[in-house]
């Protein structure tokens, strides 16, 4: 029989680690940590899950110490949030740079100042480019499989991998989530193998300095510089989009759960309005698609599931019939526009997508986004086609903007 | 998943050389003086602490103390450590003459 439990997003967070069985996990237990951290803790106290768990003064120390571990062979794990993951901003860079298949969670909040508590996704969007993938999820059931799929793409690719899920809307609701057996977790996830294991036995100096140019090591072997390191993670993310697939395929294959490998796709074959966004924010754009489709409008909706790897052909593909792009997102670039319409505008350059894009910029310090608002915004950015508009704006949804 | 790229990061083996000829880097030369230095002087092994010290490992442990010119970067720790000052730093030019 399916073991279901209505459970919240973090407790499928922490049953989905419990099933990978990480060796060490770190974790600062302040605000803005959540319930995810706790509730692994308490696995650890009764025994249920074999972890060295490390209680620590900051959220620097413990992605430090998951590095650490993950060098010396351990499978690893930490979470945070907001505030708590800007901290870690520089291990993050250190984590990718040393190719360290860390898997963390993220769990989206908006950033301070001013203090807030409550979800968006500016957090784990200001670190987009410090090397990790990012996968956004839509619900609890995604969370959970999510981070089984997260370890095996991490460990495949030697790049760590950022689980997002929204704080509150998901890391507090409850939903039913099936819990896999750990048979199964078995034959999906292949034990650990580090690229590189430091050990006294082996005496090695991880990432000394390097030089610009290309330079000979002790027994004249010319090694790579700085720049040959940089570049081979990139050619690691340009292969990562395969490995993101397939770990999705074979999941589905034997839990007949698909979350779709860097996107997924809701009635967009015959659509003409597209919504798109990522996490929670596109799941509730799915029933806004459904009352605009009562409306006689043809509306679908793709969620953005990898946001780096970013899904440039993915969308070029999903997006060609589109003839209206209305994109929700919870975080922004100061100065320009929020990352994804960004990022889609330029995965459409030299494509034959040239409708309107309308950027709404919503949910900011956990603002509810009502479906009803989502039509009307989608509905207006329909309405424009044939109007010249270019839609090279950012629209505040539902924001008092003074007078 | 066979293969394992184990230069995919940034790791070098301890050796000597192996950050290349430090040696080039310095502008002021370690230059010991024998009637000063304490194992010199006593004649026994003691003090140590440019050995101790030195961030490039190349003073070595002996009677008379030797350090690696070849390595030696000329940072100058040695001579700020030793207790009787028996170490004095030299410019290249003028410790070349
Ligand atoms: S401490 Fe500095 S100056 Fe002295 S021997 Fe070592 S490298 Fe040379
Ligand atoms: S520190 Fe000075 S006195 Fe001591 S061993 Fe070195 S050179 Fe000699």
């Amino acid at each position: 029989m399916n073991d279901v439990r209505i459970i919240t997003g973090n407790e499928a967070a922490a049953l989905a680690v419990k099933l990978a069985k990480p060796g060490v996990i770190a974790a600062y237990p302040i605000t803005p940590q959540t319930s995810l951290a706790e509730k692994l803790s308490e696995y650890v106290e009764k025994g249920e899950l074999k972890s060295e768990y490390v209680r620590v003064e900051s959220e620097h120390s413990s992605l430090t110490v998951c590095i650490s571990a993950s060098t010396v062979g351990a499978r690893v794990f930490t979470a945070t949030s907001s505030n708590g993951l800007l901290y870690m901003h520089e291990q993050l860079h250190w984590a990718a740079g040393s190719r360290l298949p860390v898997v963390m969670c993220c769990v989206n909040r908006g950033v301070g100042a001013p203090w807030s508590i409550f979800n968006d996704q500016q957090d784990s969007f200001s670190q987009r480019d410090t090397g990790w993938i990012q996968i956004y999820c839509r619900d609890n059931q995604e969370i959970l499989d999510t981070i089984i799929q997260a370890y095996r793409i991490a460990e495949e690719v030697y790049i760590p991998v950022m689980v997002c899920y929204d704080g509150f809307i998901l890391s507090h609701t409850m939903m039913p989530v099936e819990i896999p057996d750990s048979g199964l977790i078995e034959e999906f996830l292949p034990p650990y193998r580090p690229h590189t294991i430091l050990s006294p036995d082996d005496p090695k100096t991880i990432n000394p300095v390097f030089f610009p140019t290309r330079r000979e090591n002790s027994e004249g072997i010319l090694c790579d510089g700085y720049m040959e390191m940089r570049y081979k993670l990139q050619a690691a993310f340009e292969k990562s989009g395969e490995v993101i697939r397939n770990a999705s395929r074979e999941w589905a294959e034997i839990t007949g759960r698909d979350h779709g490998g860097l996107i997924w796709e809701y009635m967009t074959e015959d659509a003409e309005l597209i919504l798109t966004g990522m996490g929670s924010i596109a799941t509730e754009a799915t029933l806004a698609a459904d009352a605009l489709r009562d409306e006689g409008i043809r509306a679908g909706v793709v969620g953005i599931r990898a946001y780096r790897p970013f899904p440039k052909e993915e969308v070029a593909q999903a997006f060609k019939k589109a003839t209206a792009i209305a994109v929700f997102e919870k975080c922004i670039s100061y100065g320009y526009e929020g990352g994804v319409c960004s990022d889609l505008k330029a995965a459409f350059y030299g494509t034959d997508i040239k409708a309107p894009i309308h950027d709404y910029i919503a949910g900011l310090g956990g603002r509810d986004v009502k479906t009803g608002e989502i039509v009307d915004a989608a509905r207006a950015t329909l309405e424009t086609v044939g109007s010249g508009d270019t839609g090279n704006k950012t629209i505040w949804l539902n924001c008092y903007k003074g007078i | 998943m066979e293969n394992i790229d184990t230069n995919v990061s940034g790791v070098c083996t301890p050796a000597v050389g192996e950050a290349g000829r430090t040696g080039e880097w310095r502008e002021l030369r370690p230059v010991i003086d024998s009637t000063k230095c304490i194992p010199e002087v006593k004649g026994k092994p003691a003090c140590f602490l440019c050995w101790l010290y030195c961030p490039d490992g190349v003073v070595s442990m002996t009677i008379p103390v030797e350090i690696d010119m070849d390595y030696c970067k000329g940072c100058g720790v040695c001579a700020e450590e030793c207790p009787p000052n028996a170490i004095k730093m030299v410019r290249e030019v003028d410790a070349d003459e």
